[in-house]
């Protein structure tokens, strides 16, 4: 497949991902409404909004695994929504975590995570797993590698499911309401994870509810409702200098 | 002493003389040999259809030309389907024989294990698209977002997993067409059936042939039951 026409593209000055005026249709509900954001390489951007706002709906626009039904998402410099575009290719470089960590039961910790390089990047097992072993090492989990999903509790599935990711070596990481599955004692060991990529300068979308979280790591915070961004801003304009009536009251009852 | 008498004089009349007891030998030989092949074709043509019927309800956005592909495909598996769980094995099993057939000679347990593959295909198809169905969509997200194709997706991560959801359903499928081949004798396939039923018409005893003919069926079946309860144990054992 032929790769669509790139244009300059400068990861330091350009934006990593670019979404153009996103619209998404379900059965005559619109999900999405018209959608813009630049996101930069470094970006933690936090999308937070009420319920059935289309947050998760245009974190799943980003990799395409919702088909937007109108405008454009850049994708270092691709237009990934082009027709002619190999979109597995840069899947490959936007690792996803999902809300119900989606392991694959079959296999083990340590086939989960280098099944994909293994298959897609071509790279030997005796690497990936070297790859793979440091880590499980770094998110406290070396010892459960050859352990089955089902043998772990929640919050490890999750630490699993962010390293399985994080071996494509993505450029970017989208997050879907990584912790709303989890019991409470388990939020924390999965945010510290993900606050040790954001230090790291890992680009990161999350959608979550977490709101302490967001004030704490975000670099820009995202406000939708009814399929549109309403307001958005970083951490301190945002919590403490909401403009819009929706923001405050959606703030005071989060918070 | 009388009984005895009667069962050994009843026994080398329908098993010894004449080697009658290599009806039955040649007629299991038969049967083994149409069910292995008949459970194979059924298996390929089942995964073939399932893997068609679930792409098409399931798979994203794809070009006209694969779309339009698709829809003609998967409207030939529905009238398969439709066609072969619609009609009795038996009358499928004439059809081909004397139809389709008719005008060629041919080894005969060669259409039995057509008509008997191509009458296992659509069950096993229906239970595969079930287990296909039943995995979760989280699934195939998981996969398609780590670069995966959608063909890849399936061979490594969904079809593994629906091949174990599937192993009770399949196993019972077989034992199914195991017995149902016992038909195979209306075109004069010398089966374990048929050839318990030979024995009778020669020796007009009923008894022993046909009580020997079910108990290698239940042997066969006992046999086969414990090789998928192992089966079914070793694939589940990531499931502690």
């Amino acid at each position: 497949m032929k790769n669509n026409a790139k244009i300059a593209f400068d990861p330091e000055k350009d934006p990593l991902i670019s979404v153009k005026d996103l619209k998404k249709k379900f059965k005559g509900l619109h999900a999405l409404n018209g959608v813009s954001l630049d996101i930069y390489k470094g970006d933690v951007v936090f999308v937070v909004g009420p319920s059935g706002s289309g947050k998760s709906t245009f974190l799943r626009c980003l990799n395409r695994l919702e088909e937007p039904s109108g405008g454009e998402v850049y994708f270092e410099g691709v237009e990934i929504t082009g027709k002619d575009v190999n979109i597995n290719l840069h899947r490959q470089k936007m690792g996803m975590v999902f809300q119900q960590f989606n392991l694959f039961p079959h296999m083990t910790v340590l086939q989960n995570m280098i099944i994909a390089p293994m298959q897609l990047q071509k790279i030997s097992r005796a690497d990936a797993t070297e790859m793979a072993m440091q880590l499980l090492d770094r998110v406290g989990l070396k010892d459960r590698a050859d352990a089955y999903p089902n043998q772990l509790s929640g919050g490890q599935k999750q630490r699993i499911a962010i390293v399985r990711a994080l071996c494509m070596k993505p450029d970017v990481m989208l997050f879907d309401e990584p912790t709303s599955a989890l019991d409470p004692e388990m939020v924390g060991e999965v945010l510290q994870v993900m606050r040790g990529l954001a230090e790291e300068k890992m680009t990161m979308v999350v959608v979550t509810h977490e709101m302490a979280f967001a004030k704490e790591v975000a670099s820009k915070v995202v406000f939708m409702a009814d399929g549109v961004i309403l307001e958005s801003g970083t951490p301190d304009e945002f919590f403490n200098h909401p403009k819009t009536e929706r923001l405050q009251s959606f703030l005071e009852k989060v918070l | 002493m009388e009984f005895a008498d009667k069962f050994q004089k009843d026994f080398y009349l329908n098993f010894i003389k004449d080697d009658r007891w290599r009806y039955i030998v040649n007629g299991l030989g038969v049967t083994l040999k149409v069910t292995l092949f008949a459970v194979l074709i059924g298996i390929v043509l089942g995964f073939v259809v399932a893997i068609i019927r679930s792409t098409h309800d399931k798979a994203g956005s794809m070009s006209k030309f694969l779309r339009g592909t698709l829809n003609v495909l998967n409207f030939l598996c529905n009238v398969y389907l439709t066609v072969i769980r619609g009609t009795p094995v038996l009358v499928q099993l004439l059809i081909i024989y004397f139809v389709i057939f008719a005008s060629v000679r041919i080894d005969k347990s060669f259409v039995a294990i057509i008509a008997f593959g191509i009458n296992s295909g659509a069950y096993v198809a229906e239970i595969v698209r079930g287990g296909i169905m039943s995995i979760d969509q989280g699934q195939f997200e998981a996969g398609r977002s780590l670069g995966f194709s959608f063909t890849k997706t399936m061979m490594l991560i969904i079809l593994p997993q629906t091949f174990k959801n599937v192993l009770p359903a399949l196993g019972n499928e077989f034992i199914v067409l195991l017995k149902e081949t016992s038909v195979a004798g209306y075109i004069a396939l010398e089966d374990l059936t048929k050839g318990g039923d030979i024995i009778r018409s020669r020796t007009y005893s009923a008894l022993f042939p046909l009580l020997a003919v079910a108990i290698i069926y239940l042997a066969i079946v006992i046999l086969l039951s414990q090789l998928l309860k192992l089966l079914e144990r070793r694939l589940r054992s990531s499931e502690k």
